[in-house]
């Protein structure tokens, strides 16, 4: 069982991502995504807000999606500090410094605003989209990987 | 009963995520470098098994454990698909998190991660103002 405690090989990491797809359809009827939760989490926080995005949300056909993020991040905080031997570190650490924030915010707003103008993430799109032969998340996953090619070779921010 | 079963498939990607280390920022950087296959091997393997259970499931009619239709929601094209989508590539690598990950990433001890997650969030807003105005 030592195995467990080692980053998984993607052999086994691959697979069982990918087995999310039935997992969720066949226990709960629901499609594989994550992006969803921000809007909902919108939709919550200004209930009143005349913004047709938000208003015309349906809550209560996405509630499973806010149980499904909190599940993400009750599994994450397992594994990593039942299932590795040592805390492994996901940021580098010059992002615990007030320019690394900054890059983290405005990451994260082109995530946000990006995943929602495309209707899905790597999630949704990648591997759900992709799984059901939609060629739409084609196009998304080469833009997403376009995205990031851009960032990584030419803008270096 | 169908939300618990939604909570513990949601622990379970979250383990996955994290002990695949797919939420490494670190990973995500030497997947756009081209300096590792872990990334590509992942995504390609999960793709292979979500496609083929999706084929099984509408070959056979399969339906859910509580007997009811499975629905795959559809996603239609629009300009906001190459758009929106290069957008969040870019973050993507900056942050070296998409959304499942930013989760994962703030359960697993990141708690940095929490400001990715409020850019997401104002930037879920600013879409939801431009929505109107911008080519769909």
């Amino acid at each position: 069982m030592e195995w467990i405690l080692q980053p998984w090989p993607w052999y086994i990491a691959g697979p069982l991502i990918g087995l999310m797809v039935p997992a969720l359809l066949l226990l709960s009827g629901k499609t594989f995504g994550v992006s969803t939760s921000f809007q909902h989490l919108g939709a919550i926080c200004t209930p009143k807000s005349n913004l047709p995005y938000l208003k015309n949300f349906d809550r209560r056909d996405n509630n499973w999606q806010l149980v499904f993020v909190a599940g993400i991040v009750l599994g994450a905080f397992v594994g990593s500090h039942y299932l590795s031997i040592n805390p492994v570190s996901f940021l580098p650490d010059n992002y615990y410094t007030l320019s690394g924030m900054v890059r983290l915010a405005l990451g994260g707003l082109l995530v946000g605003f990006g995943v929602r103008y495309a209707g899905g993430c790597t999630s949704g799109h990648t591997i759900m989209g992709l799984s059901n032969l939609q060629w739409s998340s084609l196009v998304a996953s080469i833009s997403f990987f376009a995205g990031g090619l851009l960032l990584t070779h030419v803008l270096q921010f | 009963m169908k939300q618990l079963f939604v909570l513990l498939i949601g622990a379970f990607f979250g383990i996955v995520l994290v002990k695949s280390e797919v939420v490494s920022w670190f990973r995500i950087q030497k997947m756009f470098l081209f300096e590792e296959a872990h990334m590509y091997l992942i995504i390609a393997s999960a793709i292979a098994v979500g496609a083929l259970a999706v084929y099984v499931i509408k070959r056979f009619q399969l339906k859910t454990v509580f007997n009811e239709e499975v629905m795959i929601t559809a996603k239609p094209f629009q300009k906001g698909v190459i758009i929106g989508g290069l957008l969040f590539g870019v973050g993507w690598a900056i942050t070296g998190a998409c959304p499942g990950p930013i989760y994962a990433q703030i359960g697993s001890g990141e708690y940095i991660a929490l400001i990715t997650f409020a850019g997401a969030l104002v930037g879920m807003y600013l879409y939801a103002f431009l929505q109107p105005n911008l080519p769909h």
